[in-house]
Protein backbone atom coordinates (compact mmCIF):
# COMPACT_ATOMS: atom_id res chain seq x y z
CA UNK A 1 0.00 0.00 0.00
CA UNK A 2 1.52 3.18 -0.80
CA UNK A 3 1.18 5.71 0.93
CA UNK A 4 -0.53 9.60 -0.29
CA UNK A 5 -0.02 12.80 0.76
CA UNK A 6 -1.96 14.62 2.89
CA UNK A 7 -3.14 17.73 0.76
CA UNK A 8 -6.39 19.25 1.27
CA UNK A 9 -6.15 21.51 -1.66
CA UNK A 10 -6.91 18.59 -3.50
CA UNK A 11 -10.36 19.20 -3.17
CA UNK A 12 -9.81 22.46 -5.88
CA UNK A 13 -8.92 19.65 -8.13
CA UNK A 14 -12.13 17.25 -7.25
CA UNK A 15 -14.64 20.41 -7.32
CA UNK A 16 -15.42 20.41 -11.06
CA UNK A 17 -16.56 16.65 -11.10
CA UNK A 18 -18.54 17.79 -7.80
CA UNK A 19 -20.39 20.56 -9.49
CA UNK A 20 -21.17 18.83 -12.56
CA UNK A 21 -22.46 15.62 -11.08
CA UNK A 22 -24.52 17.28 -8.56
CA UNK A 23 -26.09 19.41 -10.85
CA UNK A 24 -27.56 16.31 -12.65
CA UNK A 25 -27.70 14.15 -9.31
CA UNK A 26 -28.40 16.31 -6.27
CA UNK A 27 -30.67 18.93 -7.64
CA UNK A 28 -33.29 15.72 -8.93
CA UNK A 29 -32.70 13.59 -5.97
CA UNK A 30 -34.02 16.72 -3.78
CA UNK A 31 -37.30 17.06 -6.17
CA UNK A 32 -37.76 13.59 -5.54
CA UNK A 33 -37.51 13.96 -1.81
CA UNK A 34 -39.37 16.93 -1.95
CA UNK A 35 -42.58 15.19 -4.28
CA UNK A 36 -42.38 12.55 -1.98
CA UNK A 37 -44.11 14.50 1.02
CA UNK A 38 -46.72 16.32 -0.64
CA UNK A 39 -49.88 15.64 -2.52
CA UNK A 40 -49.97 17.16 -6.13
CA UNK A 41 -52.81 18.08 -8.04
CA UNK A 42 -51.50 20.60 -10.04
CA UNK A 43 -48.46 23.03 -9.54
CA UNK A 44 -50.32 25.37 -7.30
CA UNK A 45 -52.57 22.76 -5.47
CA UNK A 46 -50.14 20.51 -2.79
CA UNK A 47 -50.34 19.63 0.47
CA UNK A 48 -47.93 18.30 2.74
CA UNK A 49 -48.52 14.70 3.62
CA UNK A 50 -45.83 13.34 5.37
CA UNK A 51 -44.75 9.93 5.46
CA UNK A 52 -48.04 8.75 3.83
CA UNK A 53 -46.37 7.45 1.01
CA UNK A 54 -43.96 5.69 1.92
CA UNK A 55 -46.30 3.98 4.19
CA UNK A 56 -48.53 3.18 0.59
CA UNK A 57 -45.72 2.36 -1.15
CA UNK A 58 -44.13 -0.24 1.28
CA UNK A 59 -47.82 -2.13 1.66
CA UNK A 60 -48.08 -1.99 -1.96
CA UNK A 61 -49.02 -5.48 -3.25
CA UNK A 62 -47.60 -4.53 -6.60
CA UNK A 63 -44.60 -3.14 -5.79
CA UNK A 64 -43.66 -6.47 -3.74
CA UNK A 65 -43.93 -8.49 -6.26
CA UNK A 66 -42.10 -6.21 -8.76
CA UNK A 67 -39.51 -6.22 -6.34
CA UNK A 68 -39.53 -10.17 -5.90
CA UNK A 69 -39.43 -10.64 -9.76
CA UNK A 70 -36.83 -8.29 -9.97
CA UNK A 71 -34.49 -10.29 -7.35
CA UNK A 72 -35.46 -13.14 -9.15
CA UNK A 73 -34.49 -11.99 -12.15
CA UNK A 74 -31.07 -10.38 -10.85
CA UNK A 75 -29.93 -13.85 -8.90
CA UNK A 76 -30.67 -15.90 -12.29
CA UNK A 77 -29.03 -14.37 -14.62
CA UNK A 78 -25.89 -13.92 -12.09
CA UNK A 79 -26.35 -17.80 -11.61
CA UNK A 80 -26.01 -18.24 -15.59
CA UNK A 81 -23.61 -15.22 -16.66
CA UNK A 82 -21.16 -15.65 -14.21
CA UNK A 83 -20.16 -19.94 -14.67
CA UNK A 84 -20.44 -19.25 -18.12
CA UNK A 85 -18.68 -15.82 -18.44
CA UNK A 86 -15.88 -18.15 -16.45
CA UNK A 87 -15.78 -20.77 -19.41
CA UNK A 88 -15.88 -18.53 -21.88
CA UNK A 89 -12.98 -16.77 -20.85
CA UNK A 90 -10.84 -20.28 -20.15
CA UNK A 91 -11.72 -20.84 -23.57
CA UNK A 92 -10.18 -17.52 -25.23
CA UNK A 93 -6.79 -17.59 -26.82
CA UNK A 94 -3.88 -15.71 -25.11
CA UNK A 95 -2.09 -14.87 -27.60
CA UNK A 96 -1.75 -14.15 -31.48
CA UNK A 97 -4.26 -12.87 -33.44
CA UNK A 98 -6.70 -15.14 -32.83
CA UNK A 99 -6.98 -13.44 -29.46
CA UNK A 100 -8.03 -9.66 -30.49
CA UNK A 101 -10.27 -11.35 -33.27
CA UNK A 102 -11.85 -12.97 -30.03
CA UNK A 103 -11.74 -10.31 -28.05
CA UNK A 104 -13.75 -7.96 -30.68
CA UNK A 105 -16.31 -10.50 -31.67
CA UNK A 106 -17.04 -11.42 -27.69
CA UNK A 107 -17.09 -7.54 -26.89
CA UNK A 108 -19.83 -6.52 -29.84
CA UNK A 109 -23.29 -7.64 -27.85
CA UNK A 110 -21.88 -4.57 -25.29
CA UNK A 111 -21.80 -1.64 -27.70
CA UNK A 112 -25.52 -2.07 -29.21
CA UNK A 113 -27.51 0.66 -27.77
CA UNK A 114 -30.00 -1.27 -25.61
CA UNK A 115 -33.22 -0.53 -27.17
CA UNK A 116 -31.65 -2.42 -30.68
CA UNK A 117 -31.09 -5.58 -28.09
CA UNK A 118 -34.57 -5.38 -27.64
CA UNK A 119 -35.10 -4.66 -31.41
CA UNK A 120 -33.04 -7.46 -32.17
CA UNK A 121 -34.48 -10.30 -29.86
CA UNK A 122 -38.07 -8.91 -30.97
CA UNK A 123 -37.03 -9.59 -34.10
CA UNK A 124 -35.05 -13.12 -33.77
CA UNK A 125 -38.13 -14.39 -31.27
CA UNK A 126 -40.84 -13.93 -33.61
CA UNK A 127 -42.49 -17.38 -35.07
CA UNK A 128 -43.04 -15.41 -38.49
CA UNK A 129 -40.10 -14.10 -38.87
CA UNK A 130 -37.39 -14.61 -36.81
CA UNK A 131 -34.96 -17.27 -36.38
CA UNK A 132 -34.84 -18.24 -32.85
CA UNK A 133 -38.76 -18.10 -32.72
CA UNK A 134 -39.07 -20.02 -35.99
CA UNK A 135 -36.30 -22.93 -34.69
CA UNK A 136 -38.47 -23.25 -31.44
CA UNK A 137 -41.83 -23.84 -33.32
CA UNK A 138 -39.54 -26.24 -35.30
CA UNK A 139 -38.29 -28.63 -32.67
CA UNK A 140 -42.12 -28.43 -31.60
CA UNK A 141 -42.18 -26.01 -28.86
CA UNK A 142 -44.67 -24.08 -28.55
CA UNK A 143 -43.10 -20.70 -28.37
CA UNK A 144 -44.75 -17.35 -27.92
CA UNK A 145 -43.29 -14.20 -26.46
CA UNK A 146 -46.03 -12.33 -27.11
CA UNK A 147 -48.26 -13.93 -25.52
CA UNK A 148 -47.14 -16.74 -22.91
CA UNK A 149 -45.65 -15.06 -20.11
CA UNK A 150 -43.32 -17.88 -19.23
CA UNK A 151 -41.56 -17.57 -22.75
CA UNK A 152 -41.67 -13.76 -22.31
CA UNK A 153 -39.16 -14.12 -18.82
CA UNK A 154 -36.90 -16.76 -20.27
CA UNK A 155 -36.22 -14.67 -23.69
CA UNK A 156 -35.68 -11.50 -21.38
CA UNK A 157 -33.60 -13.73 -19.00
CA UNK A 158 -32.11 -15.20 -22.59
CA UNK A 159 -31.45 -11.18 -24.13
CA UNK A 160 -29.48 -10.79 -21.00
CA UNK A 161 -27.53 -13.54 -20.87
CA UNK A 162 -26.18 -12.74 -24.86
CA UNK A 163 -26.18 -9.02 -23.83
CA UNK A 164 -24.20 -9.12 -20.79
CA UNK A 165 -21.91 -12.47 -20.52
CA UNK A 166 -19.20 -10.88 -22.70
CA UNK A 167 -18.52 -8.31 -19.73
CA UNK A 168 -18.23 -10.98 -17.37
CA UNK A 169 -16.35 -12.98 -19.87
CA UNK A 170 -13.79 -9.70 -20.57
CA UNK A 171 -13.41 -9.24 -16.80
CA UNK A 172 -12.16 -13.10 -16.53
CA UNK A 173 -9.76 -13.00 -19.27
CA UNK A 174 -7.87 -9.96 -18.39
CA UNK A 175 -7.92 -11.18 -14.72
CA UNK A 176 -6.55 -14.64 -15.90
CA UNK A 177 -3.67 -12.73 -18.39
CA UNK A 178 -2.75 -10.96 -15.18
CA UNK A 179 -0.92 -14.76 -13.82
CA UNK A 180 2.36 -15.38 -14.73
CA UNK A 181 3.63 -18.28 -16.48
CA UNK A 182 5.66 -19.46 -13.58
CA UNK A 183 2.50 -20.52 -11.70
CA UNK A 184 1.50 -22.62 -14.46
CA UNK A 185 5.05 -24.27 -14.83
CA UNK A 186 4.69 -25.31 -11.15
CA UNK A 187 1.64 -26.54 -11.54
CA UNK A 188 2.99 -29.07 -14.41
CA UNK A 189 5.89 -30.15 -12.43
CA UNK A 190 3.55 -30.89 -9.50
CA UNK A 191 1.34 -32.67 -12.07
CA UNK A 192 -1.95 -30.60 -10.78
CA UNK A 193 -5.05 -31.84 -12.69
CA UNK A 194 -6.85 -28.99 -15.13
CA UNK A 195 -9.64 -28.63 -11.69
CA UNK A 196 -6.87 -28.27 -9.50
CA UNK A 197 -5.34 -25.60 -11.67
CA UNK A 198 -8.29 -23.85 -11.99
CA UNK A 199 -9.39 -23.98 -8.37
CA UNK A 200 -6.18 -23.32 -6.73
CA UNK A 201 -4.47 -21.25 -9.58
CA UNK A 202 -6.92 -19.31 -11.54
CA UNK A 203 -10.04 -18.58 -9.50
CA UNK A 204 -8.43 -17.25 -6.48
CA UNK A 205 -7.11 -14.88 -8.84
CA UNK A 206 -10.27 -14.02 -10.31
CA UNK A 207 -11.93 -13.25 -7.19
CA UNK A 208 -11.14 -9.59 -7.67
CA UNK A 209 -12.42 -8.82 -11.07
CA UNK A 210 -15.27 -11.11 -10.49
CA UNK A 211 -16.40 -9.14 -7.41
CA UNK A 212 -16.42 -5.99 -9.83
CA UNK A 213 -18.25 -8.18 -12.67
CA UNK A 214 -20.97 -9.51 -9.71
CA UNK A 215 -21.52 -6.08 -8.37
CA UNK A 216 -21.70 -4.34 -12.28
CA UNK A 217 -23.74 -7.12 -13.35
CA UNK A 218 -26.25 -6.99 -10.11
CA UNK A 219 -26.73 -3.28 -10.35
CA UNK A 220 -27.93 -2.99 -14.25
CA UNK A 221 -30.05 -5.43 -14.07
CA UNK A 222 -31.54 -4.31 -11.12
CA UNK A 223 -32.10 -1.02 -12.83
CA UNK A 224 -33.10 -2.86 -16.07
CA UNK A 225 -35.89 -0.74 -18.20
CA UNK A 226 -34.89 -0.28 -22.14
CA UNK A 227 -34.41 -4.01 -23.26
CA UNK A 228 -37.60 -5.33 -21.52
CA UNK A 229 -39.97 -2.53 -22.53
CA UNK A 230 -39.13 -2.78 -26.10
CA UNK A 231 -39.68 -6.63 -26.31
CA UNK A 232 -42.40 -7.55 -24.23
CA UNK A 233 -43.32 -3.52 -22.79
CA UNK A 234 -43.84 -4.98 -19.04
CA UNK A 235 -46.38 -8.05 -20.47
CA UNK A 236 -48.22 -10.01 -20.73
CA UNK A 237 -49.91 -9.63 -17.85
CA UNK A 238 -47.03 -8.22 -15.61
CA UNK A 239 -45.24 -11.07 -15.95
CA UNK A 240 -41.68 -8.94 -17.13
CA UNK A 241 -42.86 -5.66 -14.86
CA UNK A 242 -39.11 -4.99 -13.11
CA UNK A 243 -39.03 -1.93 -10.86
CA UNK A 244 -38.05 0.76 -13.52
CA UNK A 245 -40.97 -0.71 -15.42
CA UNK A 246 -43.31 -0.27 -12.18
CA UNK A 247 -42.10 3.31 -11.45
CA UNK A 248 -41.64 4.78 -14.90
CA UNK A 249 -45.61 3.24 -15.21
CA UNK A 250 -46.70 5.02 -12.06
CA UNK A 251 -44.49 8.42 -12.53
CA UNK A 252 -45.41 9.25 -16.04
CA UNK A 253 -48.40 6.95 -16.86
CA UNK A 254 -50.95 7.74 -14.42
CA UNK A 255 -48.50 10.65 -12.96
CA UNK A 256 -49.04 9.72 -9.83
CA UNK A 257 -45.89 12.25 -8.32
CA UNK A 258 -46.05 11.61 -4.48
CA UNK A 259 -45.83 7.46 -4.55
CA UNK A 260 -43.83 7.15 -7.43
CA UNK A 261 -41.23 9.76 -5.81
CA UNK A 262 -41.61 7.40 -2.69
CA UNK A 263 -41.13 4.47 -4.61
CA UNK A 264 -37.97 5.98 -6.22
CA UNK A 265 -36.16 7.19 -2.93
CA UNK A 266 -36.76 3.26 -1.53
CA UNK A 267 -35.72 1.70 -4.74
CA UNK A 268 -32.24 4.52 -4.29
CA UNK A 269 -32.27 3.23 -1.07
CA UNK A 270 -31.75 -0.66 -1.85
CA UNK A 271 -29.00 -0.42 -4.40
CA UNK A 272 -27.21 1.85 -2.21
CA UNK A 273 -27.21 -0.35 0.43
CA UNK A 274 -26.22 -3.63 -1.83
CA UNK A 275 -23.98 -1.27 -3.53
CA UNK A 276 -22.03 -0.18 -0.14
CA UNK A 277 -21.10 -3.71 0.92
CA UNK A 278 -19.59 -4.63 -2.34
CA UNK A 279 -17.54 -0.95 -2.27
CA UNK A 280 -16.33 -2.14 1.10
CA UNK A 281 -15.36 -5.52 0.18
CA UNK A 282 -13.64 -3.99 -2.75
CA UNK A 283 -11.82 -1.38 -0.69
CA UNK A 284 -10.98 -4.20 2.00
CA UNK A 285 -9.23 -6.56 -0.56
CA UNK A 286 -7.67 -3.67 -2.28
CA UNK A 287 -5.58 -2.84 1.52
CA UNK A 288 -4.81 -6.73 2.59
CA UNK A 289 -2.77 -6.84 -0.97
CA UNK B 1 17.08 -43.86 -15.65
CA UNK B 2 14.16 -46.08 -14.57
CA UNK B 3 12.33 -43.08 -13.80
CA UNK B 4 12.89 -40.60 -16.78
CA UNK B 5 11.54 -44.11 -18.76
CA UNK B 6 8.74 -44.32 -17.09
CA UNK B 7 7.57 -40.49 -17.38
CA UNK B 8 8.44 -40.20 -20.80
CA UNK B 9 5.01 -41.68 -21.63
CA UNK B 10 3.67 -40.00 -18.68
CA UNK B 11 4.44 -36.97 -19.86
CA UNK B 12 3.23 -37.05 -23.57
CA UNK B 13 0.06 -38.63 -22.31
CA UNK B 14 -0.68 -35.32 -20.14
CA UNK B 15 0.34 -33.41 -23.29
CA UNK B 16 -1.88 -35.23 -25.50
CA UNK B 17 -4.71 -34.61 -22.80
CA UNK B 18 -3.86 -30.80 -22.94
CA UNK B 19 -3.79 -31.00 -26.46
CA UNK B 20 -7.47 -32.16 -26.42
CA UNK B 21 -8.50 -30.21 -23.82
CA UNK B 22 -7.12 -27.20 -26.11
CA UNK B 23 -8.95 -28.20 -28.98
CA UNK B 24 -12.73 -28.67 -26.99
CA UNK B 25 -11.79 -25.19 -25.83
CA UNK B 26 -11.51 -23.85 -29.51
CA UNK B 27 -14.70 -25.86 -30.24
CA UNK B 28 -16.55 -24.74 -27.23
CA UNK B 29 -15.53 -21.24 -28.05
CA UNK B 30 -15.72 -20.92 -31.66
CA UNK B 31 -19.55 -22.67 -30.67
CA UNK B 32 -20.31 -19.53 -28.24
CA UNK B 33 -19.46 -16.75 -30.95
CA UNK B 34 -21.75 -18.48 -33.69
CA UNK B 35 -24.26 -18.08 -31.36
CA UNK B 36 -23.22 -14.88 -30.07
CA UNK B 37 -23.23 -13.42 -33.39
CA UNK B 38 -26.70 -15.12 -34.71
CA UNK B 39 -29.09 -12.38 -33.65
CA UNK B 40 -26.72 -9.47 -35.24
CA UNK B 41 -26.63 -12.22 -38.15
CA UNK B 42 -29.94 -12.04 -38.86
CA UNK B 43 -30.52 -8.44 -38.42
CA UNK B 44 -28.06 -7.67 -41.06
CA UNK B 45 -29.70 -10.10 -43.38
CA UNK B 46 -33.35 -8.63 -42.71
CA UNK B 47 -31.95 -5.47 -43.69
CA UNK B 48 -31.35 -6.03 -46.89
CA UNK B 49 -34.48 -7.81 -47.37
CA UNK B 50 -37.89 -6.00 -48.70
CA UNK B 51 -41.03 -6.20 -46.20
CA UNK B 52 -42.66 -9.00 -48.77
CA UNK B 53 -39.95 -11.13 -48.54
CA UNK B 54 -39.52 -10.67 -44.63
CA UNK B 55 -43.33 -11.38 -43.77
CA UNK B 56 -43.51 -14.02 -46.95
CA UNK B 57 -41.03 -16.71 -45.03
CA UNK B 58 -37.32 -17.44 -43.40
CA UNK B 59 -34.56 -17.08 -45.71
CA UNK B 60 -31.04 -17.49 -44.85
CA UNK B 61 -30.01 -15.04 -47.69
CA UNK B 62 -31.79 -12.08 -49.19
CA UNK B 63 -33.13 -13.38 -52.23
CA UNK B 64 -33.98 -10.25 -53.86
CA UNK B 65 -31.26 -8.08 -52.56
CA UNK B 66 -32.08 -4.60 -51.88
CA UNK B 67 -30.63 -1.08 -50.32
CA UNK B 68 -33.87 0.44 -50.39
CA UNK B 69 -34.35 0.10 -46.87
CA UNK B 70 -30.63 2.13 -46.06
CA UNK B 71 -31.65 4.62 -48.62
CA UNK B 72 -34.48 5.56 -46.81
CA UNK B 73 -32.30 6.41 -43.74
CA UNK B 74 -30.18 8.48 -45.85
CA UNK B 75 -32.10 10.18 -47.99
CA UNK B 76 -35.14 11.56 -44.74
CA UNK B 77 -33.02 13.87 -42.68
CA UNK B 78 -35.77 13.21 -39.74
CA UNK B 79 -34.07 10.08 -39.79
CA UNK B 80 -30.27 10.47 -40.38
CA UNK B 81 -30.32 13.53 -38.02
CA UNK B 82 -31.38 11.22 -35.25
CA UNK B 83 -27.07 9.97 -35.95
CA UNK B 84 -26.14 13.67 -36.26
CA UNK B 85 -28.01 13.93 -32.94
CA UNK B 86 -26.67 11.19 -31.02
CA UNK B 87 -23.21 11.48 -32.20
CA UNK B 88 -23.13 15.20 -31.68
CA UNK B 89 -24.66 14.73 -27.75
CA UNK B 90 -22.07 11.16 -27.13
CA UNK B 91 -18.98 13.73 -28.47
CA UNK B 92 -19.82 16.44 -26.15
CA UNK B 93 -20.21 14.23 -23.40
CA UNK B 94 -16.73 12.53 -23.84
CA UNK B 95 -15.24 15.98 -23.59
CA UNK B 96 -16.81 17.18 -20.59
CA UNK B 97 -16.21 13.79 -19.21
CA UNK B 98 -12.36 14.25 -19.29
CA UNK B 99 -12.15 17.57 -18.68
CA UNK B 100 -13.25 17.03 -15.28
CA UNK B 101 -12.70 13.76 -14.71
CA UNK B 102 -8.94 14.35 -15.32
CA UNK B 103 -7.93 16.41 -12.24
CA UNK B 104 -10.17 14.50 -10.10
CA UNK B 105 -8.71 11.16 -10.38
CA UNK B 106 -5.24 12.50 -10.34
CA UNK B 107 -6.33 14.01 -6.68
CA UNK B 108 -7.52 10.51 -5.92
CA UNK B 109 -4.81 8.74 -6.37
CA UNK B 110 -2.06 11.09 -5.51
CA UNK B 111 -3.87 12.91 -2.02
CA UNK B 112 -5.31 12.22 0.85
CA UNK B 113 -8.03 14.89 2.04
CA UNK B 114 -10.99 15.70 3.73
CA UNK B 115 -13.96 13.26 2.85
CA UNK B 116 -12.02 11.74 0.34
CA UNK B 117 -13.40 8.06 0.67
CA UNK B 118 -16.80 9.40 1.15
CA UNK B 119 -16.85 11.86 -1.84
CA UNK B 120 -15.34 8.50 -4.18
CA UNK B 121 -18.61 6.71 -2.91
CA UNK B 122 -20.82 9.22 -3.92
CA UNK B 123 -19.46 9.23 -7.30
CA UNK B 124 -20.07 5.36 -7.55
CA UNK B 125 -23.28 5.49 -6.37
CA UNK B 126 -24.67 7.88 -9.05
CA UNK B 127 -23.24 5.11 -11.28
CA UNK B 128 -25.54 3.30 -9.76
CA UNK B 129 -28.58 5.60 -9.41
CA UNK B 130 -31.53 3.74 -12.03
CA UNK B 131 -32.00 6.29 -14.47
CA UNK B 132 -36.05 5.39 -14.01
CA UNK B 133 -35.66 7.33 -10.76
CA UNK B 134 -34.79 10.54 -12.10
CA UNK B 135 -36.39 10.38 -15.41
CA UNK B 136 -39.29 13.34 -14.37
CA UNK B 137 -36.90 15.91 -12.00
CA UNK B 138 -34.36 15.75 -14.65
CA UNK B 139 -37.10 16.63 -17.62
CA UNK B 140 -38.10 19.50 -15.21
CA UNK B 141 -34.60 21.00 -14.34
CA UNK B 142 -33.57 21.22 -17.88
CA UNK B 143 -36.92 22.22 -18.72
CA UNK B 144 -36.92 25.08 -16.34
CA UNK B 145 -32.93 25.72 -16.79
CA UNK B 146 -34.48 26.12 -21.21
CA UNK B 147 -32.33 23.33 -21.82
CA UNK B 148 -34.84 20.73 -23.12
CA UNK B 149 -34.84 19.29 -26.17
CA UNK B 150 -30.54 20.77 -26.53
CA UNK B 151 -27.44 18.26 -26.92
CA UNK B 152 -26.17 19.91 -24.11
CA UNK B 153 -29.07 18.79 -21.66
CA UNK B 154 -28.58 15.02 -22.86
CA UNK B 155 -24.21 15.16 -22.61
CA UNK B 156 -25.09 16.82 -19.28
CA UNK B 157 -27.51 14.32 -18.54
CA UNK B 158 -25.46 11.68 -19.36
CA UNK B 159 -22.57 13.28 -16.82
CA UNK B 160 -24.82 11.67 -14.29
CA UNK B 161 -22.97 7.78 -15.19
CA UNK B 162 -19.92 8.80 -17.43
CA UNK B 163 -17.91 11.15 -15.01
CA UNK B 164 -17.82 8.30 -12.18
CA UNK B 165 -16.86 5.77 -14.92
CA UNK B 166 -14.27 7.80 -15.79
CA UNK B 167 -12.96 8.95 -12.25
CA UNK B 168 -12.83 5.43 -11.49
CA UNK B 169 -10.86 3.81 -14.66
CA UNK B 170 -8.73 7.07 -15.04
CA UNK B 171 -8.08 7.08 -10.99
CA UNK B 172 -6.77 2.88 -11.25
CA UNK B 173 -4.59 4.01 -14.37
CA UNK B 174 -3.15 6.99 -12.99
CA UNK B 175 -2.19 5.05 -9.58
CA UNK B 176 -0.11 2.28 -11.98
CA UNK B 177 2.77 5.76 -12.30
CA UNK B 178 4.95 5.62 -9.94
CA UNK B 179 5.12 9.00 -7.34
CA UNK B 180 8.58 9.30 -8.17
CA UNK B 181 7.86 10.92 -11.61
CA UNK B 182 5.64 13.52 -10.74
CA UNK B 183 8.19 14.66 -7.66
CA UNK B 184 10.83 14.20 -10.08
CA UNK B 185 9.45 16.64 -12.37
CA UNK B 186 8.17 19.68 -9.64
CA UNK B 187 12.10 19.23 -8.50
CA UNK B 188 13.04 19.64 -12.29
CA UNK B 189 10.91 23.39 -11.69
CA UNK B 190 7.62 22.56 -13.54
CA UNK B 191 4.41 24.16 -12.65
CA UNK B 192 2.16 21.15 -11.77
CA UNK B 193 -0.41 23.04 -14.97
CA UNK B 194 2.77 22.10 -17.33
CA UNK B 195 3.32 19.11 -15.37
CA UNK B 196 0.20 17.49 -16.07
CA UNK B 197 0.02 18.65 -19.62
CA UNK B 198 3.24 17.78 -20.35
CA UNK B 199 4.51 14.87 -18.71
CA UNK B 200 1.78 13.15 -16.96
CA UNK B 201 -1.10 13.25 -19.62
CA UNK B 202 1.19 11.57 -22.40
CA UNK B 203 2.07 8.96 -19.55
CA UNK B 204 -1.52 8.14 -18.92
CA UNK B 205 -2.68 8.42 -23.19
CA UNK B 206 -4.19 4.54 -23.21
CA UNK B 207 -5.61 5.19 -20.24
CA UNK B 208 -7.77 7.98 -21.50
CA UNK B 209 -8.23 6.54 -24.76
CA UNK B 210 -10.38 3.60 -23.04
CA UNK B 211 -11.70 6.28 -20.65
CA UNK B 212 -13.43 7.96 -24.07
CA UNK B 213 -14.65 4.66 -25.40
CA UNK B 214 -16.22 3.35 -21.92
CA UNK B 215 -17.74 7.51 -21.65
CA UNK B 216 -19.04 6.81 -25.64
CA UNK B 217 -20.22 3.12 -25.30
CA UNK B 218 -22.42 4.61 -22.04
CA UNK B 219 -23.46 7.17 -23.86
CA UNK B 220 -24.28 5.47 -26.83
CA UNK B 221 -26.17 2.64 -25.48
CA UNK B 222 -28.51 4.83 -23.60
CA UNK B 223 -32.09 5.80 -24.58
CA UNK B 224 -34.47 6.61 -21.32
CA UNK B 225 -32.78 9.79 -20.71
CA UNK B 226 -31.81 10.68 -24.03
CA UNK B 227 -35.76 10.45 -25.35
CA UNK B 228 -36.95 11.95 -22.07
CA UNK B 229 -34.82 15.11 -22.77
CA UNK B 230 -35.63 15.08 -26.17
CA UNK B 231 -38.31 16.51 -28.75
CA UNK B 232 -37.64 17.35 -32.04
CA UNK B 233 -34.05 19.09 -32.40
CA UNK B 234 -31.75 16.82 -30.52
CA UNK B 235 -33.99 13.42 -31.15
CA UNK B 236 -31.25 10.48 -30.97
CA UNK B 237 -31.37 8.06 -33.60
CA UNK B 238 -32.74 5.44 -31.01
CA UNK B 239 -36.14 7.20 -30.13
CA UNK B 240 -36.35 7.67 -34.06
CA UNK B 241 -36.56 4.28 -34.16
CA UNK B 242 -39.71 3.65 -32.77
CA UNK B 243 -41.44 5.11 -35.52
CA UNK B 244 -41.05 2.35 -37.95
CA UNK B 245 -44.15 1.06 -36.06
CA UNK B 246 -47.53 2.38 -38.02
CA UNK B 247 -50.63 1.55 -38.78
CA UNK B 248 -49.76 -0.58 -41.79
CA UNK B 249 -48.10 -2.41 -39.63
CA UNK B 250 -43.68 -2.50 -38.59
CA UNK B 251 -41.64 -1.80 -41.57
CA UNK B 252 -39.23 -4.28 -40.62
CA UNK B 253 -36.66 -4.01 -43.27
CA UNK B 254 -36.33 -0.14 -42.06
CA UNK B 255 -36.42 -1.29 -38.30
CA UNK B 256 -33.61 -3.91 -39.04
CA UNK B 257 -31.26 -1.76 -41.11
CA UNK B 258 -31.72 1.26 -38.71
CA UNK B 259 -30.53 -0.84 -36.08
CA UNK B 260 -27.33 -2.05 -38.73
CA UNK B 261 -26.46 1.36 -38.48
CA UNK B 262 -26.45 1.61 -34.83
CA UNK B 263 -24.00 -0.83 -34.14
CA UNK B 264 -21.48 -0.01 -36.70
CA UNK B 265 -19.70 3.33 -34.56
CA UNK B 266 -19.21 0.56 -31.77
CA UNK B 267 -17.35 -1.76 -33.97
CA UNK B 268 -15.56 0.93 -35.51
CA UNK B 269 -14.12 2.18 -31.74
CA UNK B 270 -13.67 -0.98 -29.74
CA UNK B 271 -10.85 -2.24 -32.62
CA UNK B 272 -8.50 0.84 -31.18
CA UNK B 273 -9.24 -0.29 -27.50
CA UNK B 274 -9.16 -4.31 -27.99
CA UNK B 275 -6.71 -4.50 -25.28
CA UNK B 276 -7.80 -2.64 -22.75
CA UNK B 277 -11.14 -3.47 -22.88
CA UNK B 278 -11.39 -5.57 -19.97
CA UNK B 279 -9.22 -3.26 -17.84
CA UNK B 280 -11.45 -0.50 -18.52
CA UNK B 281 -14.64 -2.81 -17.51
CA UNK B 282 -12.86 -3.54 -14.16
CA UNK B 283 -13.22 0.21 -13.55
CA UNK B 284 -9.26 -0.01 -13.92
CA UNK B 285 -8.91 -2.51 -11.45
CA UNK B 286 -7.23 -5.43 -12.72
Amino acid sequence: MQTKVENNKAWLLVMPVFLIVAFSAIIPLMTVVNYSVQDIFDPYTRYFVGTEWFKQVMLDSRLHEALLRQFIYSFTILAIEVPLGICVALMMPTKGRGASLALILVAIPLLIPWNVVGTIWQIFGRADIGLFGAFMSYIGVDYNYASNPMDAWLTVVLMDVWHWTPLVALLCYSGLRAIPEVYYQAARIDRASRWAVFRYIQLPKLTNVLIIGVLLRFMDSFMIYTEPFVLTGGGPGSSTTFLSQSLVQQAIGQFDLGPAAAFSLVYFLIILLVCWVFYTTIMNMQKDK
Amino acid sequence: MQSSKEQAPVFSRAERKARNANLRGRFGLVLYVVLLLLPIYWLVNMSFKTNTEILSGLSFFPADFTLENYAKIFSDSTWYMGYVNSIFYVSMNMVISLLVALPAAYAFSRYRFIGDKHMFFWLLSNRMAPPAVFLLPFFQLYSSVGLFDTHIAVALAHCIFTVPLAVWILEGFMSGVPREIDETAYIDGYSFPKFFVRIFIPLIRSGIGVTAFFCFMFSWVELLLARTLTSVDAKPIAAIMTRTVSASGMDWGLLAAAGVLTIIPGMLVIYFVRNHVAKGFALGRV
